[in-house]
Order: structure tokens, then C-alpha cells, then sequence
């Protein structure tokens, strides 16, 4: 912005340091809780760390070997964390991708009280897991919950298998649900009319408009849904913290679940922050394989003109 | 009306959604008036036979579970956190989106790339960088490193390149100074944004749970949602009263939401389609 900078060097605010005494603040607290959590959390993994003790061991990449010896005390704990978290995402992604999106286009058609439904839809997502989770765990109580009055059921919910998954999917579902329909219909909305105009001059039947100009015309936004859905879904912790407490027999008990007790109720530091990189590395390939399967050469070399374009402008 | 409009199954569809989504929310409410023994009848009611206020006079009357200092904790920390990041965030999004300053692309590239880095891996070393700072225990725990993240500065700088440059330009050829211009001529002109921002920074700190449940710890220091959790350790199934401490927790963010759901819904929107 060649404007901004020549009245930016002028007399009056002459300071080349502008620029930098506006992200000051910011840039202090990204450093601190941030760049360098990020390095020093590395440093962690690399020690035998004790937080009730002074100084720390320095044990390599032990901690991370450790991980992968079936004879460790916290292997057997860590990879029954990764199966089930393995297991809630695999189950909870496709309808959470699905369902939205159904919603959202129940929501993009014309009618009056749109905004009001979809704010009711949404609604749930505004509270917080525990409220969603100690609720939840009353309605589905296995003696006097409404789900099962409801059903007509006689399930354990909460304390037998496969019910208790079944039950953190639906939960988790209902939670998010609206946040990902959101995304959707502001996708939809960017999807010219005119496309849908052209089609139905051709005779396209209703699947036919949503197969070849609604499912295109949102792959973006379709891929962005996946990759922060499973992250989402990797990152549970609350509903089986409160719902299950991880039970029956730890079945439900997810990753960050045995990361947070190892490392910050038991104060295995080291170990649990290894536990935490190694997480991190799985899902950072989950998400490149995510974008790269879901790429769409003809739309990122579109959106990279259209970049050049807005970056042309800019300047 | 359109055709949709009088389609007599979209609005069966919409009731059942409706009541799916929000029946929980009214069971809530509904059962922290019920009594002890209602709430565990068999089969279960919905409409509450006889009204009590009994759970909340247990809770309000409980010295061991401060409901009322939780909830004051909840709503000192949601508030300073957003004011916070909205203060932070406007002017860091607004130099990157306006100034022009070496290292900026790449400086924003390192920022924008840490909202994919997952928040889990920050646990253990920001849990000892606030241990060495004292501030354990204390709501600057709650209020501060959150509003290190990266999407406040992401979505302030998206507001501000689509702000128009007139006003600016007017100011500044008046010879107003930079910081008189951000904070005279631009923020007025960027409310909309802030307030998203706002609402969406208060929503997200009043309800996070994984950070607060392992830093607070004594019970006067504890924000609502881990209150809750300890009212689930005490109560066990005496529903009402925990269904009535849900309620309390509920009612401020559901009636924030009522009034600026229009923000907060676009502000989710907009996360998607400009990312």
C-alpha cells in the first residue's frame, strides 16, 4: 500500500517502527504463549520431567521410544487413547459432514423465519460441554432417562458398549451440528444463481442441480468442513470426560484424555508432552492427506488467480 | 409466498428439528424445578408435577460449591479475555492488512499457521511458563494466553482489507497521527467486526473446559464449567440440582446469544468461506 507508506514515513509519525508498536501487544503474547510453548514443549518431551521435581533428566528421545515399546508402563494407556479416539472419529465425521449439510440446505431454501430456525438450530453449539455433557448424561441415564422412556429402550448408555459410543457420537452431533451447517450456507450462498438457472433450462432434475453445480460449486468449503471436523473429533475430551468418564473400562477414554492425566494429574511432563508432539504429528498427516484427497486441481488453480488477482489489486 | 414456503412437510421437518434441538435445553430448565424423587421417576416426566425451587436454594446456600463466586469468576474472566482480544487482535489485524513493514508476509504466514497447529501440544509447557509467572490458580490463567490465537488478528486484518481507505486517507491528509486515526477513524468504522469478535472471544472462554479444569484448582478460583463438574462429584444424581447449576451456566451465553445471534452466526460463517 504505497499510500500508507508514504504517510507512514512522513514527519509526523515518521517511525519505521509504526508497523511494529501496533503488533506489539499481539506479538508479546503470541511469542510467550505460543513460539515458545511450542519450542520449550519439545524441550519437554526430550526430559524425564517431574514438575514436583527441581531439576529434570535429560533422557533424548526416550520418552518417544517409550511409545513404542509394548513394555512401557504408559504404552498400553496411550495407544488405547489413539484406537478410541481412532474410533469416535471414524464414527462421528461422516455425520457430521452429512447431517449439516442436509440442514443447510433445508435452511437455504426461501421461506419466512429462516434466520429465527437457523439461529434455533444453532443454538446448541452456544453452550459448553459441560453443560451439554452433565445434561446429556441425565437424559440418557439407563433407569430414568428420556431417551430410553422415549425409545421404548432399556439401554446402558453410559456404561456398556457399543451404547456408550453411540451415545457420544449422537451427542456430539447434536452439539455441533449447526456450526458446521453455518459454514455450508454460506457456502451455498456463494454459489452463483445463475448456475442453478442454467441447469434447469437443461431439465436438470433436483439431484441432478445437487450433484453437478451445488456439490462442485462447495468443494472448498467441503474440505474445509472435513479437515476441522476431524480435528474437532480428534481433540474430544469433554463429552466423555463428563458423559462416560471415560468408561466402561476405559473405552471411551480419548487421547487428550490420557495426555491431560499423565501430564498434568500424575505430572509426567516429559512423557505426556511426547504423547502430545506424537498426536500432533498424526493429525497433521490426516489433514495434508485430507486436502490433498479432497483437492480439486481446476478450483485451486482458479482460487490461485484469483489470489494474484486480489493481491494485484491491493497493491 | 413461494411454493417452499406452503409445502406443508418443511414445516413438520423444521418442528421436529426444533424440538430435537431445543428439547434438551427446556428438559434442563424443566427438571431444576422438579424434586429429587421426580426427577428419577420411572417412567420419566417431563412437565414438572409439583415446582420447587429447592435445587437452587442448595445451591445458592452451599458453601463448599460457590455457584455465585463461579459464576462472577466466569463472567470477570469472559469479559477481560474478550475486551482482550479484541483490543490485540484489531491492532495487529490492522497492521498486517495496512502497513507495510519487512517481514510482514512471513510474519503473518508463521501466525495464520498456528490456528492448524492442535491447542493440546501448548498444554504442558504453558501449565509451567504460567507456574513460573505465579499466575496458577488465577483468572489471568483464563484471561491471557487464549488471546494469543491466531483468528482474532486473521479475522480483524479479513475486516480491514475490505474496509474502504477514504476515511483514513482524509484523516491523515487533516494531519491526524496514526495511533488518533486507528483508534478515532477506523475502530469507529470496524464495530461491526468487533463485536463479532467480541461475542465469539466471550462465548469461547465462558465455555472452555480442557484449560481451566487443570489450572484452577481451589474451589474459590474455579470458573462455572469446572464448578459444574464438581457439583457432578457431589450431587451424584441428585439431578435438580445439577440441572439447575447447567441452568445457570446456560442463561447468560443463551441470552447473549438471543439478542446478537446475528454476529455470532455470520462470524462462523465467515470463518469458512474466507479461509
Amino acid at each position: 500500500m504505497a499510500v500508507a507508506l508514504r504517510l507512514g514515513t512522513s514527519r509526523r509519525e515518521g517511525s519505521p517502527w509504526l508497523p511494529y508498536l501496533f503488533l506489539a501487544p499481539y506479538l508479546l503474547l503470541f511469542v510467550t504463549f505460543v513460539a515458545v510453548p511450542a519450542v520449550f514443549g519439545l524441550w519437554i518431551s526430550l526430559h524425564d520431567w517431574d514438575y514436583m521435581l527441581d531439576s529434570q533428566l535429560f533422557v533424548g528421545l526416550g520418552n518417544y521410544a517409550d511409545l513404542f515399546d509394548p513394555t512401557s508402563v504408559i504404552y498400553p494407556d496411550f495407544w488405547n487413547g489413539m484406537q478410541n479416539t481412532l474410533v469416535f472419529t471414524l464414527a462421528s465425521v461422516p455425520f457430521l459432514v452429512a447431517l449439516p449439510l442436509l440442514l443447510a440446505l433445508l435452511l437455504h431454501q426461501k421461506f419466512p423465519g429462516r434466520t429465527f430456525f437457523r439461529a434455533m438450530f444453532f443454538a446448541p453449539y452456544v453452550l459448553g460441554v459441560a453443560v451439554i455433557g452433565l445434561m446429556w448424561r441425565y437424559l440418557l441415564d439407563a433407569n430414568f432417562g428420556l431417551v430410553n422412556s422415549l425409545l421404548g429402550t432399556d439401554i446402558a448408555w453410559t456404561t456398556s458398549q457399543p451404547w456408550a459410543w453411540v451415545g457420544l457420537v449422537a451427542v456430539t452431533v447434536w452439539w455441533t451440528m449447526g456450526f458446521n451447517a453455518i459454514i455450508y450456507l454460506a457456502g451455498l450462498g456463494d454459489i452463483p444463481v445463475e448456475h442453478y438457472e442454467a441447469a434447469s433450462l437443461d431439465g436438470a432434475s433436483w439431484w441432478q442441480k445437487f450433484r453437478y453445480v451445488t456439490l462442485p460449486g462447495l468443494r472448498p468449503v467441503l474440505v474445509f468442513v472435513v479437515v476441522i471436523t476431524v480435528l474437532a473429533s480428534a481433540n474430544m475430551f469433554g463429552q466423555s470426560y463428563i458423559v462416560t468418564q471415560g468408561g466402561p473400562t476405559q473405552s471411551t477414554q480419548t487421547a487428550i484424555m490420557v495426555i491431560t492425566d499423565l501430564g498434568l494429574s500424575r505430572f509426567q511432563m516429559g512423557a505426556a508432552a511426547a504423547e502430545s508432539y506424537l498426536l500432533a504429528l498424526f493429525l497433521a498427516v490426516v489433514s495434508v492427506l485430507n486436502f490433498w484427497l479432497l483437492r480439486d486441481r481446476d478450483a485451486a488453480q482458479q482460487r490461485r488467480e484469483a489470489r494474484a488477482q486480489r493481491r494485484a489489486v491491493t497493491r | 409466498m413461494s411454493r417452499t414456503a406452503r409445502n406443508p412437510l418443511l414445516w413438520l421437518l423444521l418442528t421436529l428439528l426444533s424440538v430435537v434441538f431445543l428439547g434438551p435445553l427446556v428438559v434442563m430448565v424443566l427438571t431444576s424445578f422438579k424434586t429429587t424423587g421426580e426427577s428419577q421417576a420411572v417412567p420419566p416426566t417431563i412437565w414438572p408435577g409439583e415446582w420447587t425451587t429447592r435445587a437452587y436454594d442448595v445451591l445458592l446456600s452451599s458453601p463448599d460449591n460457590p455457584v455465585l463466586r463461579w459464576f462472577a469468576n466466569s463472567m470477570m474472566a469472559a469479559t477481560a479475555h474478550a475486551l482482550l482480544v479484541v483490543l490485540v487482535a484489531s491492532m495487529a489485524g490492522y497492521a498486517f492488512a495496512r502497513m507495510e513493514f519487512a517481514g510482514r508476509r512471513v510474519l503473518f504466514g508463521i501466525v495464520l499457521s498456528t490456528m492448524f497447529v492442535p491447542g493440546f501440544i501448548f498444554l504442558m509447557p504453558n501449565f509451567l511458563i504460567l507456574d513460573s509467572f505465579g499466575w496458577l490458580d488465577t483468572l489471568l490463567a483464563i484471561v491471557v494466553p487464549g488471546a494469543a490465537g491466531a483468528f482474532g488478528v486473521f479475522f480483524m486484518r479479513q475486516f480491514f482489507l475490505s474496509l474502504p481507505k477514504e476515511y483514513e486517507e482524509s484523516a491523515r491528509i487533516d494531519g491526524a497521527g496514526a495511533f488518533t486515526t486507528f483508534f478515532r477513524i477506523v475502530l469507529p468504522n470496524a464495530m461491526p467486526a468487533m463485536v463479532t469478535l467480541l461475542v465469539l472471544s466471550f462465548l469461547a472462554n465462558w465455555n472452555d473446559f480442557v484449560w481451566p479444569l487443570y489450572v484452577l484448582f481451589n474451589d474459590d478460583s474455579l470458573t462455572l464449567p469446572i464448578g459444574l463438574t464438581k457439583l457432578q462429584g457431589a450431587y451424584t444424581i441428585d439431578y435438580p440440582v445439577i440441572m439447575a447449576g447447567a441452568a445457570i451456566a446456560s442463561l447468560p451465553v443463551l441470552v447473549l446469544y438471543v439478542f446478537v445471534q446475528r454476529y455470532v452466526i455470520d462470524g462462523v460463517a465467515s470463518s469458512g468461506v474466507k479461509g
